[in-house]
């Protein structure tokens, strides 16, 4: 097969290999991207895209179930509720379609040359790429790492059989009547959630004394109350032993070492992610390491002249969002534009129930600067359109400094919040006062102007608390 | 805890307004007694404001540049103790000249003003009326909290990426906005006054920075008064060379033969010396002419407005009647009121109440300039570089002093033939400068 040679290869077609990829088409450069399955990666085809499609479904089933149940304090009524789980995954599947035809369409318009397959790097300036129709060799200027990561594997639950990925759990055609979840991280809890809502009898088991390790317990507590109220048992400080002999259970230590047997259909391992590594040659790099990642600059290079680095591969916070900004940067630096990594946020988002925001500094990394700060927080039990969304668990927490009132963080925990995240990291990254925050017209009746509010709070004159 | 009322003070001439010309002072500020706390200005004379009290400034109006009515509150200050803003009714109608509380500290104006009798009691003068005192730089605007170490400065994303693509740092920038947050405005000082030189950038680049320089203070009066001059007169400038030969061996021989006390002279003596001697044939060219009433008033007393630069602009101290001072005298009087400008401590009425001007630039003279006239003036006399030159004597060139002068007339009432009439009389007493001592 012909040689190609071009100025820019992307290899991953992720949120960050596509964006990238799409910006240096934009921008003239020759840009060739790889993929070895549909463009969009782990989040359009098997994450954040379908287990919100799922995770939405679970939602309106579980409100029918509540509505037939009597339980819907509006008076909405109804009967015998069902779900066709194979029809939801059919429709779930419909929009990831649509999304990864929309990027391999957005990619043809900038100009992008689509290879599918297997890349395989040959030296710094060369890959080769095992397709369909045999080896395609291409030599490339600039040469961007966008692998990605993948669900880690516990050696004592391989995946397999009942024991599922998220991958596999986002592809069930039927609502497993037990199903144990191991691991109480944002994708645990989010799926989780959404199988209990669906009628699965939900245990989790978690190692930790504690869910969702990376927020604070104020903003876990409204998710831990939902738990409980969903029935889902949560076991924390409990490690998981394996399957039982005969497959029937998993089976655990608590932390007083009782031995506990939790009969489960379906085990769903969801105890974090890895960086996608190896497969992809880099042996034949001199690839400096940052622990299991690829050790990058602020300009998302690696140790190796032209091979730049993007997304899960580089290191946490492994999110989507942050992978494309990095791709975009890449892709001006590559066209020849001065830029480095400048962001002073990355929001991070849980859709759990409810939705956990956070962005920039919590209240003990605020601390932990020896700084003085002040705390704003406006609970949604006093927001209107929270009540009539009956939705008013949760609230808005503004963290500033205390001596010229800079915003340093905002969190939230409340049904839908991860709407407002958008107006929280402008904030952030526009160097807001909580007086810019509190000064902005908040559209009334909305659930953001818990955001002013919180922010009023800081400052010592909250109007409706 | 009291405050304490600071208002424009009445600098003198009935003027009803004045200019605020510098702040020395931000909000938040303390402040000593006699602390200058802003410089206002009236014509060409800057009048300091001084801290009556010591205290907090909590409230600050205008902004340079601003004209502000006599007895507006331009400063609060917050001071231990009983301040004067209980006393507001009773100052409300009026900045009272017999309020001596508040004008005591106030009044720089008192002891200079002939027209200040008003004044209940001499009150001293706190502040010194100064001509143009070299503008202080502006006060660099308040810097938010200082960042701490590692910590990302404050700017939005738009101001980062024009700051990346300038190759500006920009820990280097100062920020003003709130919490010190850095502007696109902080990001285009920071680049006007680089002149882009922290750049990265290879080679040559476009600056496509504008600053924007409010004129205010000196530069304002300087700008209304030429733009004022240049279009109503007319001007006629006539350029005429002379022999300077003689007179600089006078000057020398002078100047080494100097007795103590008497000041060393400068070519200016000589040719104000000329001036009054050719003004006395001419009186038409030592006169303001009031073109609204139509009346042009020759003078008996020739004052000779001397242009200086300062470091803030162009002032004219005025020798006043030079026709009653001999040469040395008008040099003793020349040095004297230059530094006084140049050390911004010359008096209001020492920088006007000239009736002619002359415009020198010294060893910057060049060989021709049109000067602007001093308006109500109607002549002005610049002195150009003096230069040894060839000159043809009628059978060789012999080298002579040549120097020019390029002088400017009001044509409105200064035929061209007088105007050459006037300087080819001072072309005749210069080159044979005896004639400037005879007495007639």
């Amino acid at each position: 097969m012909k040689e190609i040679t071009c100025k820019l290869l992307v290899i991953g077609a992720g949120p960050g290999g596509y964006v990238c990829a799409i910006r240096a088409g934009q921008l003239g450069v020759d840009t060739v991207i790889v993929e070895m399955a549909k463009p969009g990666g782990t989040c359009l085809n098997i994450g954040c895209i379908p287990s919100k499609a799922i995770i939405h479904a679970a939602d309106d089933f579980a409100k029918t179930v509540a509505m037939a149940a009597g339980k819907n304090a509006m008076g909405i009524k109804a009967d015998n509720p069902a779900i066709d789980l194979a029809k939801t995954m059919a429709w779930k599947d419909g929009i990831t379609g649509r999304l990864t035809l929309g990027v391999a369409g957005l990619l043809k318009k900038a100009g992008v040359k689509i290879v599918v397959g297997r890349a395989k790097f040959r030296d710094g300036k060369t890959v080769a790429v095992e397709t369909e129709t045999g080896e395609q060799v291409i030599r490339a200027e600039n040469i961007v790492i966008a692998t990605g990561s993948a669900p880690v594997e516990l050696p004592i639950l391989p995946f397999g059989g009942k024991v599922v990925s998220s991958t596999g759990a986002l592809s069930l055609t039927e609502v497993p009547e037990r199903l144990a979840v191991v691991g109480a991280g944002y994708v645990g809890l989010e799926l989780g959630l959404a199988f209990a809502k669906l009628g699965a009898k939900v245990t989790i088991v978690e190692a930790l004394d504690r869910i969702l390790p990376l927020y604070d317990t104020q903003l876990t507590q409204p998710v831990a109350r939902r738990l409980v109220a969903l029935g889902v048992d949560v076991l924390l400080g409990t490690k998981v032993k394996g399957l039982s002999s005969n497959g029937e259970a998993l089976l655990a230590e608590t932390g007083s070492r009782d031995e506990r047997r939790i009969v489960a259909d379906k085990v769903l391992v969801t105890v974090g992610r890895k960086p996608v590594t190896e497969g992809w040659g880099r042996e034949e790099l001199e690839l400096d390491m940052d622990g299991r990642f690829l050790r990058i600059d602020e300009q998302c290079r690696t140790s190796m002249r032209g091979i730049y680095a993007i997304g899960d591969v580089t290191g946490e916070p492994m999110l989507a969002h942050r992978a494309m900004a990095q791709g975009e940067m890449v892709a001006e630096i590559v066209s020849g534009k001065r830029r480095s990594w400048d962001k002073r946020a990355i929001p991070a988002v849980c859709f759990t129930d409810p939705e956990i925001v956070s962005v920039g500094m919590s209240p003990d990394e605020a601390k932990a600067g020896g700084r003085e700060i002040k705390i704003g927080q406006f609970p949604f039990s006093a927001n209107g359109r929270a009540m009539t969304l009956s939705a008013e668990e949760g609230f808005v927490r503004v963290v500033a400094r205390a001596d010229n009132h800079l915003v340093l963080g905002i969190q939230g925990v409340g049904a839908g919040i991860s709407e407002l995240s958008a107006a929280f990291s402008l904030a952030i990254e526009m160097g807001a006062r909580l007086e810019d925050v509190a000064g902005t017209i908040h559209a009334h009746p909305t659930q953001s102007e818990g955001f002013a509010e919180a922010a009023l709070k800081a400052l010592g004159h909250a109007l409706h608390v | 805890m009291a405050e304490k009322l600071i208002k424009l003070p009445d600098v003198g001439e009935g003027v009803a307004e004045a200019e605020l010309v510098e702040w020395h002072v931000n909000v938040g500020d303390l402040v000593r007694e006699d602390m200058v706390l802003a410089a206002v200005m009236t014509g060409k004379a800057t009048v300091e404001i001084p801290s009556p009290v010591e205290g907090e400034v909590i409230f600050r109006h205008g902004e340079i540049g601003d004209v502000i009515a006599t007895g507006t509150v331009i400063l609060k200050i917050r001071i231990a103790g009983e301040g004067n803003e209980g006393e507001e009714p009773e100052v409300e109608d009026g900045f009272g000249d017999e309020e001596p509380q508040v004008t005591s500290a106030i009044s720089p104006v008192a002891a200079l003003e002939k027209s200040s009798e008003k004044q209940v009691e001499p009150l001293k003068p706190k502040a010194e009326i100064v001509a143009s005192p070299p503008l202080a730089k502006p006060l660099p605007h308040p810097i938010g909290a200082p960042r701490a170490e590692g910590e990302k400065p404050l700017a939005p994303p738009a101001v980062r990426l024009r700051a990346k693509e300038a190759g500006i740092d920009l820990r280097q920038v100062p920020g003003t906005g709130p919490a010190g947050r850095i502007t696109h405005e902080d990001l285009d000082a920071f680049l006007n006054s680089q002149g882009g030189g922290t750049t990265v950038a290879t080679g040559l680049q476009p600056n496509k920075a504008v600053q924007e320089v409010k004129v205010v203070g000196l530069r304002r009066r300087i700008a209304e008064k030429m733009a004022l001059s240049k279009s109503r007169i007319p001007h006629i400038t006539y350029v005429e060379e002379i022999d300077m030969t003689a007179l600089e061996e006078l000057r020398m021989r002078m100047n080494g033969t100097q007795k103590p006390g008497r000041p060393k002279l400068t070519i200016l003596p000589f040719l104000m010396r000329a001036m009054v001697k050719a003004i006395a044939e001419q009186p038409g060219i030592n006169a303001l002419y009031d073109d609204e009433a139509g009346i042009i008033r020759q003078y008996g007393g020739v004052h000779i407005g001397i242009a200086a630069q300062t470091p803030s602009g162009l002032v004219v101290p005025v020798v006043k009647h030079a026709e009653a001072r001999d040469i040395f005298d008008c040099a003793r009087e020349v040095a004297r009121l230059s530094d006084a400008a140049k050390n911004g401590t010359a008096l209001r009425e020492e920088l006007s109440g000239s009736t002619i001007t002359i415009s020198s630039l010294g060893a910057m003279g060049g060989i021709v300039s049109t000067p602007v006239i001093n308006h109500p003036e109607v002549a002005i006399i610049g002195v150009n570089k003096l230069a040894v030159r060839p000159h043809w004597d009628g059978t060789q060139f012999v080298p002579r002093k040549m120097m020019n002068l390029s002088s400017s007339f009001d044509h409105r009432v200064i035929d061209g033939w007088d105007a050459a009439s006037f300087v080819q009389r001072l072309k005749a007493l210069m080159e044979t400068p005896a004639l400037i001592f005879v007495e007639e």
